[in-house]
């Protein structure tokens, strides 16, 4: 039974802010301070979990982020480590993986079966018959999976964030090698990032005696009293990646669950100490089996006792410590068990707690909580991120890291031993190179341009690396004492399943991990890699050294999906009109960046408006990009398929562009507003990427080109007036401009001024097939000009319309739409382009595309079809099928009731065979019902002579 | 994420620039047989070695600019 402690010297509990939370259902508290586990701890709590495979009760081994038994539910958050997690009050916390409950676990049964659940026995025995996976494997495996449960109908209450840094230094491990590493680059000059997985900064001084407790005390001070540090505590470095991109999770920040920190680094110092190794013996995972850094850390850290009767399996001063410390916490020590004398620990018994323990002598002592300090391994993570491959010492039974990158340095635990002084010392010369290396290359980046303030300002004098190496103390290589008991806690794996797996010939290590799991738990190999190295070593008779690891990749601890998605940093883009819309019952139609109006209430009526009076839409999002400088024509005639030069002033024309390729990918018209000016309009979502092909050719191969490009999209709103009233509505407001069918015919430009706002800009052409002017005007005076129109069109009936009823009108005109008529396979024949395309020019974008486009009678045409049953609007993306075979003929690509024809009205891509008019084909809806129709002659459904629009 | 230089904005981290791909050779439109043009769009050297690429920085300064960089190592050099 656990108990709290009276005060510890170092403890970091709180005891006077109590904790409540309930544990299964039952209240409990805890302090400030505590984390889940430890607070667990301090209230009895012995058994928090079953383990994966055969549900055996687990408790604290290593009292930390990396416990294999310590997963828990907190309220809706599964899988949460409470060896590291803080206690917070209110919590709800549970055990995972149990059922009926904790303590009567039915799963215990596989116990009975464990000799069938072996190594590969899933591969081996789930796969036939087929049928029983579905119906049987499936629903008993489920009732039997790992692992919490999300709550995915309940939404998540919780923030994430990103953040992104720029420290020349960023340390990971804020230990005494970190702290001094921080300490020394700062005082070089460098901004540096000290990250530290546990709650405060120390390392395993936090844990130590009186003497190390002022050490670290004293570095601390250090750190806080420099400017230049900043300290991330309770965050881990979870990857290193090119050019010194490293990932940081950060947790217990004030606004966010989790934060994501991008960070770009100078110089990566690696400072994560040693992780504490599980020993292998019968019986290492009952509760009570606790190595030795968790004993102290409950002791020291949160004040609880671990037990009451210890035996201590020890190989290292740490371990002499924690007989100390089990002593000052009045657990009696029964026995040392000194594996640098020969001495082993053969076996645990115990069921939900150890009650007596085994040694190689033969001797079996009574005891309730077994210690380990088998030894220690290097979590090179972050190194071989970077490129290195750690080798093994035998002598000092660990691995070390072998080469790295010039930005990458390791100092501490990881690259050897040493007292305080040593440790510090080896941080300190680290820490000057990094900062020393990351000055070079800040010096270098802020120089490498033209434009730098001071190109001419000398680098830093290069630091040479002459660190003392610190020492490899001899360790005795303690891995296993026996062939019984467990390699990897976290998925069940036994030393006989690794020994089994290398019989069958699964004798390298990483066909060994993928084979039997071992490693591939929550806890990635950071307890039990080279245990299970050392056992494949053992079982096959090579040397450990030659067995090599297995590949450790990011992340270094796990990253929860809401801060990987973290916020969305792209803008929603919105005309200066998108206010009144909204105001005036627009519902929102979500369009690439922007948001548009869909309609205002009815769709039909507002193109009806359009068909009998006149209706305004804000069609702000096309693109607009304005053109100026001598050449033009030549870049026009570059990216389009047709010709420019001849344009007169205040002509507007079509244009289709394609890719390199040969497929369609924009259209819009073109207008000449002066002799060096022009203006393009794109289509809305294409918008950009014509912007950057306008730059690419002019930039990368026509630079001697006379030509400015400007993009104007949001500077100029766009107001497109349309129906039988749009000139007479716009007459009462434009003075200075001739709109007669004369003076101002279809497919000019005009600039002008509208409703006394000067500069705009009035193109005559429609998409709706109805006469129809559209309006660029400078966007600060966009809503005086919209409300002007509405209130000067009242009598002629002017009303707004959507996006919705554009497209209505636009498909009863038969107009395509690039991306939804056409797709990533489009080229200029199908949609009938054989006018707007000069083959003869002598260079242009897809100009042998386009050329190889029209020999070919294979391509597939845009036709405009209508179904028999007028009451039928077959689905967009319908396909067409050759009679009652499933042969696919094409597909229905724009499909809509026309209000107007009172009919259902479709533009469809179909095989040239069925692509002559009066041609009956056969649409195939979701429903799975096949429907006739036919093909028509050319894409207009409603005035296909254009006569509403040539007035 | 690697850090490209950009000719006017400096060091960035390619995600304010894009990736246009390999250098390569445009043919004379006007006297290309479609498969020596094909061969343009759609073959690349794909080396594991040093490769000079077209990089665009699309939120900076919208400069086309190319650099060599190994692709094996992601190592930059000189533009």
């Amino acid at each position: 039974m656990m108990s709290r402690l009276p005060q510890q010297e170092n403890e970091i509990i709180n005891r006077s802010i109590e904790l409540e939370f309930t544990w299964n259902g039952k209240p409990y508290t805890g302090y400030e301070g505590d984390t889940i586990a430890s607070a667990l701890a301090a209230s009895g709590v012995e058994v928090f979990s079953r383990s994966m495979k055969y549900h055996r009760p687990r408790g604290i081994m290593t009292a930390n982020h990396w416990d294999p038994g310590l997963a828990v539910q907190v309220d809706d958050e599964p899988n949460v480590r409470s060896g590291s997690r803080r206690l917070e009050a209110n919590t709800t916390v549970s055990a995972q993986n149990v059922w009926p409950s904790l303590e009567h676990d039915l799963g215990t049964l596989n116990k009975v079966v464990g000799r069938f659940i072996s190594s590969g026995f899933y591969y081996k025995t789930f796969m036939r018959p087929r049928f029983f996976w579905n119906h049987i494997y499936q629903r008993v495996l489920r009732k039997f999976a790992p692992g919490g449960k999300i709550h995915w109908q309940t939404p998540s209450t919780s923030t994430y964030d990103k953040r992104y840094v720029h420290p020349d230094v960023l340390i990971a491990g804020g230990g005494p090698a970190g702290m001094s590493a921080a300490i020394s680059a700062a005082d070089q000059g460098a901004s540096v990032l000290l990250v530290e997985m546990e709650s405060g900064l120390g390392g395993h001084l936090r844990w130590g005696d009186t003497s190390e407790i002022s050490n670290m005390k004293s570095l601390i001070k250090e750190i806080e009293n420099r400017e230049n540090i900043e300290v991330l505590t309770d965050s881990t470095v979870t990857g290193r990646y090119d050019h010194n991109w490293v990932s940081v999770m950060q947790r217990s920040h004030s606004i966010t669950r989790e934060r994501l920190i991008k960070a770009r680094v100078g110089t990566l110092v690696v400072a994560p100490g040693l992780i504490e190794r599980p020993y292998i013996f019968k019986g290492n995972d009952i509760p009570g089996v606790m190595l030795s850094g968790a004993v102290r850390r409950l002791i020291n850290l949160w004040a609880v006792k671990p037990g009451q009767r210890a035996v201590v399996f020890t190989a290292n001063p740490e371990g002499d410590s924690a007989i100390r410390d089990l002593q000052k916490a009045g657990v009696e020590v029964a026995e040392v068990v000194d594996a640098r004398k020969g001495q082993r620990i053969v076996a645990a018994v115990g069921k939900k707690r150890v009650k007596s323990v085994e040694l190689s002598d033969g001797r079996s002592i009574d005891a309730d909580l077994v210690v380990v300090a088998a030894g220690w391994t290097a979590p090179t993570s972050l190194l071989n991120m970077a490129g290195d491959k750690p080798e093994y010492d035998q002598k000092a039974a660990r691995y070390f890291p072998k080469e790295l990158p010039d930005d990458v340095l390791a100092t501490g635990g990881i690259v050897g031993n040493g007292d305080f002084n040593a440790i510090c010392e080896h941080g300190n010369e680290t820490g000057k190179i990094a900062a020393n290396r990351a000055l070079k290359l800040r010096h270098q980046r802020q120089t490498s341009t033209a434009w730098a303030r001071n190109p001419n300002t000398p680098s830093p004098e290069r630091i040479e690396d002459l660190r003392n190496s610190l020492v490899r103390e001899e360790h005795p290589e303690c891995y296993y004492s026996t062939n019984q008991g467990f390699v990897d806690f976290s998925e069940d794996v036994k030393y006989s399943d690794l020994v089994q797996a290398a019989q069958e010939g699964f004798d390298s290590i990483e066909l060994m991990k993928r084979y039997t799991t071992a490693t591939m738990g929550p806890a990635q190999g950071k307890l039990e890699t080279v245990n299970a190295a050392a056992v494949l070593a053992n079982s096959i008779g090579t040397p450990l050294a030659e067995i090599g690891t297995t590949i450790w990749r990011p992340p270094f601890a796990p990253i929860t999906l809401g801060a990987l998605a973290g916020r969305i940093f792209e803008p929603t883009r919105r005309s200066a009109l998108q206010d009144w819309h909204e105001e005036n019952g627009a519902v929102p139609l979500l369009a690439g960046q922007w948001v548009r109006p869909d309609h205002y209430g009815d769709a039909n009526a507002e193109a009806l408006n359009v068909r009998n009076n006149v209706g305004i839409i804000d069609v702000t999002p096309l693109g607009k990009i304005e053109l100026q400088g001598k050449d033009v024509s030549k870049l026009l005639d570059q990216v389009y398929t047709n010709r420019w030069e001849s344009l007169q002033i205040g002509k507007v024309r079509y244009g289709v562009m394609v890719e390199e390729d040969g497929v369609i990918s924009d259209d819009g018209v073109t207008g000449r507003l002066d002799d060096d000016r022009w203006l393009m309009t794109t289509t809305s979502s294409g918008a950009g990427a014509v912007w950057e092909k306008l730059e690419d050719w002019l930039q990368t191969s026509s630079n001697d080109w006379d030509v400015c490009i400007t993009p104007v999209t949001g500077g100029l709103t766009s107001i497109n007036v349309a129906g039988p009233n749009s000139r007479s509505l716009l007459e009462k407001l434009v003075n200075d401009v001739d709109l007669s069918s004369e003076s101002f015919p279809y497919f000019s430009v005009r600039e002008g001024t509208v409703a006394e706002v000067e500069n705009c800009i009035i193109w005559r052409i429609g998409f709706t097939g109805e006469l129809s002017y559209e309006i660029h005007v400078p966007s600060g005076y966009a809503l005086h000009v919209w409300e002007s129109l509405l209130l000067a069109g009242k009598d002629l009936g002017c009303a707004p319309f959507g996006v919705e009823a554009q497209r209505i009108l636009r498909l009863e005109k038969g107009h395509f739409i690039v991306g939804q008529d056409t797709d990533g396979l489009t080229k200029a024949p199908t949609v009938g382009l054989n006018n707007l395309v000069k083959l003869d020019k002598d260079d242009m974008v897809g100009l042998p595309e386009l050329a190889d486009s029209f020999t070919n009678d294979r391509l597939p045409v845009l036709v405009a079809v209508q179904t028999d049953d007028t009451k039928v609007v077959p689905e967009e993306a319908a396909q067409i099928l050759n009679g009652n075979s499933n042969e696919i003929l094409g597909r229905v690509t724009s499909s809509r009731m026309s209000p107007t024809l009172k009919r259902s009205i479709c533009l469809a891509q179909v095989a040239p065979e069925i692509s002559q008019p009066e041609s009956k084909i056969t649409i195939l809806l979701a429903t799975g019902e096949r429907v006739p129709a036919t093909v028509l002659s050319g894409h207009a459904h409603f005035d296909p002579s254009g006569s509403r629009q040539n007035v | 994420m690697i850090v490209v230089p950009c000719p006017n904005c400096g060091p960035r981290s390619s995600s304010d620039l894009r990736n246009c791909g390999e250098v390569v050779d445009r043919p004379n439109p006007k006297n290309a047989t479609i498969e020596e043009w094909r061969s343009y769009l759609y073959l690349r050297e794909n080396l594991a070695s040093w490769v000079k690429e077209t990089w665009y920085c699309r939120t900076g300064c919208r400069k086309y600019f190319t650099i060599e960089r190994n692709t094996a190592t992601n190592e930059i050099r000189g533009q």
